[in-house]
């Protein structure tokens, strides 16, 4: 089939990676509860990604002229996979080290690698991303934010939503409409890089279901974005947002979401587990290193210089099905309840998974996108 | 995939794509042994690729292998090719002399009870081994089993044991073998080898033939729904198919690569917890690949006319084959267990 999955492996070397970050990660988390490492990449903490920073785990494979550290791929997938196996709160950090980073690496000028790639690198500068508003969401391209030309730059009105974070980080990459063309939606489309604390901007915060406050609602009211501030040219945002999304979408964090779950379904069960249990958590096991392989090929194909934008959706789509399942499983097994603060581990972490599961499959493109996605690769559309 | 797999893929699709006709499958439905087929299959030395060249075979791997197994779960080839090729690396490891010919492998139920014994001038075999694939079929049957807690391997030529034939879902045959006293030649099975290796490597060649299986029906199922035309337009352009559709891609990749994984641990050595891995999960993608891929035929893919039945009846018995899914998940589960919670994680990436 045209989707392609070559096995890969990790080279030896990266054992001795792996061994310095689990060291790190003992020393920083001790024995943080597993219902605290629930969260994973949703954690923020910004003296923690100074730390990772100061380790040069972020930026890993960026030129050093850049701040970064010349490794490979392979190395920073080490790293995260550590990371979100920890359930290390790496959120201060995130988006800027798989993403806005690489975009601005690729995409940015000269002087905007200069000045932000090394802060992002030593961990210092949070990013969020302005994509979605609220009449558009899976339908990305009919976005009606405008940035329109003024003297040394662009003002920008409109309304971003679902934007994780931006209350508390520095910058935005955020995707306006520079053109209006209503029969071509994908073209005048337009990246910038936009201080959250510029005049004109509104920050409302959207509490999510478990009383969480990490969605915010930003508003755009005459607010002025320099012309050394845009990212790539005028009217290539539809191309750069697409590249941006695969890398959103290719990490290991598509699937290792619920893993400390299955890590407290196990210490549950215990040493004999019985033979109901014993099935079901192997079948649980048997997709687990599935996925880790198919997310290591994807790691791979990045590696060797490859588009790997298929098999990235296929890994997500598979991923975050699996990831939901694992609270489903609890409930089928153990039938405990899920609780906020009180229980055991496992009915604590299942508290935060249960409610949690359901934005697995919209955050990133929604599985039913992704399912498009493949269904093109496959040739139906 | 390196150059010479790559060439290897393409010669195994070649010979496949020209010679397993709808006929030859017919026929070995109806019981007919496709002598041609098997020819031209032991002719491009497809049967020994785990045998060292040194004995007459292809001296290449497990990941070499894999190509050919895959390849044969996906053209649906009926004969006992995935067997010979576990059978012969078995019998090369053993020291023992690979014929030519078909190779059976047994026991391949876990509860057989199948014994060697020495006697003066060599070994016989004594039990039943059940519902062994084309145990009546082939010239020789290779069995593995323990003596005295040491793995053996042990070669009994066809005609030295009693036959009761039976058959599958997918009419390969699934004979029963009686040994009385069989005299075999046998030896020490060979360093690593378990005295379970025919379950063991029978269920890594299931996972990698399911692998194979579902690959071919997510094609057949993509291309129907391209040609296959209601109100108006193609089905594959209804979003219900193409979601469908996806779906089934994903089982497929997993699937691949699950086996691929299991392949690769052979070559290493121990593979027990990667075969559990693809054996359970290509055996869900099997499940619910076939769910898909004859929803997504329609009607037409439910008769005999329609291709597609050679490849789901084969699926729907191979994931049962050398342990389903229950049996492997609850190895994988008992073991994971023993590791312990904490274990998980670092046991799983120093693998």
């Amino acid at each position: 089939m045209p989707v392609r999955f070559e096995l890969y492996e990790l080279p030896p070397t990266t054992r001795v990676l792996r061994g310095e970050v689990r060291d790190f990660l003992r020393a920083e988390l001790g024995d943080r509860p597993p219902a605290r490492r629930a969260p994973s990449w949703g954690g923020f903490d910004r003296e923690f990604s100074r730390k990772v920073g100061a380790r040069g785990w972020i930026g890993m494979t960026w030129p050093t002229r850049y701040g970064g550290h010349e490794r490979s791929v392979l190395e920073r997938y080490v790293v995260l996979e550590e990371m979100l196996a920890a359930g290390a709160p790496v959120s201060a950090h995130w988006v800027a080290d798989r993403q806005s980073g690489p975009l601005l690496l690729r995409f940015g000028t000269e002087a905007q690698r200069a000045r932000f790639l090394p802060a992002i690198a030593r961990g210092e500068l949070a990013f969020a991303i302005g994509m979605s508003e609220p009449d558009s969401g899976s339908d990305l391209a009919s976005i009606r934010t405008r940035a329109e030309r003024v003297p040394g730059g662009y003002r920008v009105n409109g309304t971003k939503v679902w934007t994780s974070n931006i209350h508390r980080s520095d910058f935005m990459i955020a995707l306006f409409r520079t053109h209006h063309d209503p029969a071509k939606k994908h073209e005048g489309l337009t990246q910038f890089l936009v201080d959250t604390k510029a005049p004109g901007i509104t920050i409302r915060p959207i509490i999510d279901l478990a009383g969480s406050h990490h969605f915010n609602m930003v508003l755009f009211e005459d607010v002025f974005v320099p012309e050394e501030m845009r990212v790539g040219e005028e009217g290539a945002g539809w191309k750069q947002v697409t590249t941006e999304l695969a890398l959103e979408r290719s990490g290991p964090e598509r699937y290792l979401s619920s893993l400390v779950l299955l890590v407290e379904l196990i210490r549950e069960v215990g040493k004999d587990p019985g033979e109901r249990a014993a099935p079901v958590v192997g079948r649980l096991v048997a997709h687990l290193v599935t996925l880790r392989q198919m997310s290591l090929s994807v790691a791979g194909m990045l590696e060797a210089g490859d588009n790997p934008n298929l098999e990235a959706a296929v890994v997500k789509d598979v991923g975050t099905t699996f990831e939901q399942e694992i609270p489903e499983v609890v409930h089928a097994l153990t039938g405990v309840e899920p609780t906020l603060a009180s229980g055991t581990d496992l009915a604590q972490a299942l508290g935060y998974l249960v409610q949690h599961a359901p934005s697995f499959s919209l955050r990133g493109g929604t599985r039913e996108i992704l399912r498009g996605i493949i269904a093109r690769g496959l040739g139906l559309r | 995939m390196n150059e010479l797999r790559a060439i290897l893929a393409d010669v195994v699709t070649r010979l496949f794509t020209e010679r397993v006709t709808r006929e030859v499958r017919q026929s070995a439905e109806s019981g007919m042994w496709p002598d041609a087929l098997w020819t031209a299959v032991e002719e491009n030395g497809l049967t020994l690729p785990l045998v060292p060249e040194a004995r007459g075979g292809a001296g290449g791997t497990w990941a070499d292998a894999y190509i050919v197994v895959s390849a044969a779960g996906r053209h649906a080839v009926p004969l006992p090719l995935p067997e010979t090729i576990v059978a012969a690396w078995l019998l090369a490891r053993a020291d023992l002399e690979v014929p030519t010919g078909p190779l059976a492998l047994a026991p391949a139920q876990r509860d057989d009870d199948v014994r060697l014994t020495p006697a003066t001038g060599g070994w016989r075999l004594s039990g039943t081994a059940r519902r062994v694939p084309w145990g009546g079929s082939a010239r020789h049957v290779v069995v593995v089993t323990a003596v005295d807690g040491r793995a053996m391997v042990a070669r009994a030529a066809a005609g030295g044991f009693g036959v009761e034939p039976d058959r599958n879902l997918a009419l390969e045959p699934r004979d029963t073998l009686v040994f009385d006293r069989t005299p075999v030649t046998a030896a020490p099975a060979g360093a690593g080898v378990p005295p379970d290796a025919a379950w063991q490597y029978g269920a890594l060649a299931r996972a990698a033939q399911i692998a194979g299986g579902v690959d071919a029906i997510l094609k057949s199922a993509t291309r129907y729904a391209t040609e296959r035309r209601q109100f108006g337009k193609p089905i594959g352009a209804f979003q219900a198919i193409q979601q469908n559709l996806a779906v089934l891609a994903g089982h497929v990749a997993a699937a691949d690569i699950a086996a691929a994984h299991a392949f690769r641990a052979a070559d290493r050595g121990d593979a027990l917890f990667e075969i559990g891995v693809a054996k359970a999960r290509t055996g869900e993608a099997a499940g619910i690949g076939a769910s898909i891929a004859h929803q997504v035929h329609g009607a037409i893919g439910f008769t005999y006319e329609h291709d597609l039945q050679f490849v789901t009846r084969r699926l729907w018995s191979w994931r049962a084959e050398f342990g389903g899914e229950a049996w492997w998940a609850a190895t994988l589960g008992r073991e994971v267990a023993l590791w312990g919670a904490d274990a998980l994680w670092p046991t799983l990436t120093a693998r």
